[in-house]
């Protein structure tokens, strides 16, 4: 048995506590360990995006960035965005544009969406485009995901004092 | 969007939220991976690095004393079964090529050919563990397509395979498991006719259907003989029948446990991981879980088959077509039964012919054994044929819409391979399409250009379950056996929401396991909307029935006095008297006790779908890359039961089919190795590739489904790559005649046709 690291992080704002193996990654530290099954893995190997998760506000493949890695960090996964109060606006547009169909890539899209509009509210079809490129859909085409993301850009822009 | 929308209908057409939406945007919704038992252990396949090899031993001694390794397989754990062929939703199967593809015993006839597994406490365990696996093996040479497999003295795959040909066993052994043929007329009389004749040579590449999710497995044998298994299938109930019979049992000792599936397009009907869970289980005493990794899913998983195909077709100068002809040699890869039979049917399914003629061949080669991908075998043939009337055409100077409108096929009209069809919605949809802003639009730049094609698939029908409860609030319970892709649940529990009157949302869909829901046939041939639809539409008349009774009893007036629409219940002698659904609903328990409605059918007269695609193109001269600037989908569905997800289907099969036409292929070396099994790699389209995608839902009611569904998911991939060739050589003026037209290969022709001119 390999020996175990300790590793204290912020997953969707609450303290955690965790113990891995040196070679395991973040995404089987929030699946296997952290139980926290909404991240998927599709590849393993960074190329899907499916696994997508904030980092420290930074959006990442967490099949890429070790689990140890995350020590002191802040980490954001799928299962934090909905708050008390209800879905995060990208949900909600989501499920109103129809913008999934077997959902499996749809955990991470969301996430890699919030990261564009946590940086830039009001982003273009184009940038929808550019930013969402990192995250491979097989069943949409991808039409009715950027209208929903551009539809939850509209529907904060609403929403904010 | 555009619809040409249906009347009397309250729930059908609307666009309700998916009921499992919720769950799957905030990351609550299980998929087969995300499954965790007590005392799991994890499974990993080794699988074999040649292509082509004999196996001569396998030890698996130093793997099995690595701490943490609970138990290996091979083929030898499998039983010995009996020779059977079986259905597999869309294709057949043959059990002992099944057994053999799962676990290989003689030889690995693919790279990635599975040889053993392992369950180890651990993924990594189990990973390291496969490393210590000694297998043996006498490589021998591959043939990796279908011009080497029929080269006369080529390797042989199966030594004891020999061509059915034309309905005659032959004689010799040979890499060919099959040859067919359909005619109609005469076509050599048929080409007589003809003032212009095309004939062209083409090729596709082996394309994967390239779901996000990987294959996944996890069994448990329990001490009483009884197997549970969760996977992610397009059947449970299908899954249930193949680890059945592979592992030798009665088929009540196994549950499979449909989770949310990941995507499938027709790969995810065949067992791969399945029956090695089990087999892992049962020899450790504990669940096992086995998912694939992404190159396991490239190299040992179904593609679709590459096509080499040859096409002649003639017409006369009104636009006419006078004879066609067509030979379709498809690759099954590592074992017979490649979607070639079905290309067959769709090749000229648009067109209303006289003379025609159309052979399939199924070759062996080294690759992944095949399977189906969204409208299988149709899209290779719709490729050659629909590149070959753009270019008649051009030839006889007529538009090409045009062009189909004269040929297209309508109401009693026969395919080449016998079948006439009932109403079709062919003709309307050329129609709808020219009709488009878009087919007129200028192309507005240099090195644009703009196609169109068309394409045919079947749909499907099938056995079929459903189960309704009513609930005292007035909601109803839905158990269904449709594995849930990309949307089903919503347009299955809208059409049992329909006949009662209630909204979508208080039907309440959950798809159950093999042991709580009637058998019902694979997610495939687009036809769950069509057959599951029908059985919770039949489903809820059941109810519907009984809740008119219980109105009739609590008035204490006959059945026949008491009338229901829109979900009203009311009195025919006194229309003041009447009671809601959920009014009734509430006083079930009290007045003779709770209502439940089933149905289980088996649905027949699917009505065919057809699909006209325009797509805009602009290839970079310099390098080669061609970039959608446009695309339009126009199809007939019959009746559109919830427009956004038939709209997502008519979005998501352009767009695979736009990578298949552009960048998708499995590039192999000499040896047989797939070289590019990553993401990377093997390019799939992302967003950055494709433009918004415009549809355009025609509605020609099937008559033999009560609100006309046809089926949706499938006709969407078959026009694209050919609708892209056509649009490229309108930008370049080369007809491309290989897919992918990746950006090499357009240059290459560029270049070659640069030379020709100086």
């Amino acid at each position: 048995m390999l020996e175990r690291l300790r590793v204290q992080t912020l997953v969707n704002g609450e303290e955690i506590e965790f113990l891995c193996e040196p070679r395991q990654s973040l995404l089987e530290a929030l699946r296997d360990i952290l139980k926290l099954t909404g991240t998927k893995e599709g590849c393993n190997d960074g190329n899907c995006g499916a696994c997508s998760v904030i980092l420290n506000g930074r959006l990442v493949d967490s099949c890429l960035v070790l689990a140890a890695e995350v020590q002191g960090a802040t980490v954001e996964t799928v299962e934090g965005l909905a708050g008390p109060t209800g879905l995060h606006p990208l949900q909600q547009s989501f499920l109103e544009q129809a913008a999934l169909q077997c959902g499996i890539c749809t955990p991470g899209f969301l996430m890699a969406a919030k990261a564009l509009l946590d940086r830039e509210p009001h982003p273009s079809e184009a940038r929808v485009r550019l930013w969402l490129a990192g995250n491979l859909c097989r069943c949409t085409g991808y039409d009715k995901i950027v209208r929903a993301v551009l539809d939850a850009a509209d529907k904060m822009e609403v929403a904010r004092p | 969007m555009t619809s040409v929308s249906g009347k009397g209908v309250q729930v059908v057409g609307t666009r309700p939220i998916r009921h499992d939406g919720m769950d799957k945007v905030t990351g609550r919704a299980l998929y087969g991976a995300d499954i965790q038992l007590p005392g799991l252990l994890y499974g990993k396949v080794l699988r074999s690095p040649h292509a082509h090899a004999r196996i001569k031993s396998i030890d698996t001694s130093r793997a099995e004393a690595l701490p943490g390794v609970r138990a290996i397989i091979t083929a030898q754990d499998m039983p010995d079964i009996t020779e059977r062929i079986g259905e597999l939703g869309e294709t057949m199967y043959n059990l002992s090529y099944l057994k053999e593809n799962v676990l290989a015993s003689r030889k690995v006839l693919y790279k990635g050919h599975a040889v053993a597994a392992v369950a180890a406490t651990s993924p990594h365990i189990a990973e390291e563990a496969l490393a210590l696996i000694r297998v043996e093996y006498e490589p021998l040479p591959p043939v990796m397509n279908v011009k080497e497999a029929m080269t006369k003295g080529a390797p042989l795959l199966h030594e004891d395979l020999v061509t059915d040909e034309l309905g005659k066993n032959g004689t010799q052994p040979s890499n060919v498991a099959k040859h067919f043929r359909f005619q109609k007329g005469d076509v050599e009389k048929g080409f007589q006719q003809a003032d212009v004749i095309v004939e062209r040579e083409l090729q596709t590449a082996t394309v994967h259907q390239g779901y996000l999710e990987p294959q996944n497995a996890t069994a448990l044998w329990g001490a009483d003989g009884n197997v549970t298994v969760w996977c992610s299938t397009q059947g449970a109930f299908m899954t249930r029948e193949q680890v059945y019979q592979l592992l030798d049992l009665s088929e009540a000792k196994v549950k499979v446990v449909p989770m949310e599936i990941g995507g499938g397009f027709g790969g995810k009907i065949s067992a791969y991981l399945e029956p090695v869970a089990a087999l892992l289980s049962r020899k450790t005493g504990r669940p096992v879980k086995v998912v694939m990794s992404r190159s396991e899913v490239f190299e040992g998983t179904g593609p679709t088959p590459a096509a080499h195909i040859k096409v002649k077709m003639g017409a006369n100068r009104a636009g006419r077509i006078t004879g066609a002809e067509i030979s379709l040699y498809y690759e099954a890869g590592a074992f017979p039964g490649s979607a070639v039979q079905a290309g067959a049917m769709c090749a000229f399914a648009c067109y209303n012919l006289e003379n025609a003629q159309v052979d399939g061949y199924d070759v062996v080669v080294n690759k992944p054994k095949s399977a189906a991908y969204r409208a299988p075998g149709a899209t290779q043939a719709a490729l050659a044929v629909e590149t070959v009337i753009d270019e008649l055409c051009e030839r006889i100077g007529m538009d090409p819409l045009e062009f189909r409108l004269v040929n297209g096929v309508k109401e009693g009209d026969r395919r080449v391979d016998g079948p006439a069809y009932r109403r079709i919605g062919y003709l309307e949809v050329v129609k709808a399409t020219r009709e488009h802003p878009h087919y007129s639009a200028p192309l507005g730049g240099p090195n644009r250009g703009r196609g169109v094609a068309t394409g045919f698939w079947f749909n499907a029908g099938g056995p079929s379950s459903c189960y309704l409860s009513v609930n005292a609030d007035g909601t109803v319970g839905m158990v269904e056996g449709s594995t849930d892709i990309g949307g089903s649940r919503v347009a299955v529990a809208m059409q049992a929401a329909e006949v009662l009157g209630i909204p979508a949302e208080a039907v309440k869909p959950v798809v159950a396991d093999t042991d709580s829901v009637g058998y019902t046939s694979v997610t495939g041939g687009s036809s769950v909307a069509f057959k599951t639809g029908l059985a919770a539409y039949e489903a809820a008349q059941d109810v519907k029935r009984q809740m008119v009774e219980r109105a009739a009893r609590i008035w204490e007036k006959p059945v026949e006095e008491v009338e229901s629409a829109n979900g009203v219940f009311h009195l025919k002698s006194d229309p003041e008297l009447k009671m809601t659904f959920k009014d009734l609903a509430a006083r079930l328990l009290t007045t003779g006790g709770p209502i439940t409605g089933r149905a289980s059918v088996n649905a027949r007269g699917a009505g065919p779908g057809f699909a006209a695609h325009i797509v805009d193109v602009e290839v970079d001269p310099e390098t080669g890359k061609t970039q959608v600037l446009r695309y339009t989908t126009v199809q007939d569905v019959g009746r559109a039961i919830h427009p956004s997800y038939v709209e997502g289907q008519m979005q998501g099969g352009a767009a695979q089919g736009v990578g298949w036409a552009l960048n998708e292929e499995y590039v192999y070396n000499k040896q047989g190795d797939m070289t590019n099994s990553t993401f990377l790699d093997y390019r799939m389209p992302t967003s950055l590739d494709l433009p918004m995608i415009d549809t355009v839902i025609v509605e020609v009611p099937n008559p033999t489904h009560p609100y006309g569904v046809r089926g949706v998911g499938e006709v969407p991939i078959v026009p694209p790559p050919a609708a892209i060739a056509n649009a490229i050589y309108g930008a370049i003026g080369i007809r491309m005649t290989t897919l992918p037209m990746s950006p090499g290969k357009v240059l290459e022709a560029l270049q070659a046709k640069g030379k020709r001119q100086r």
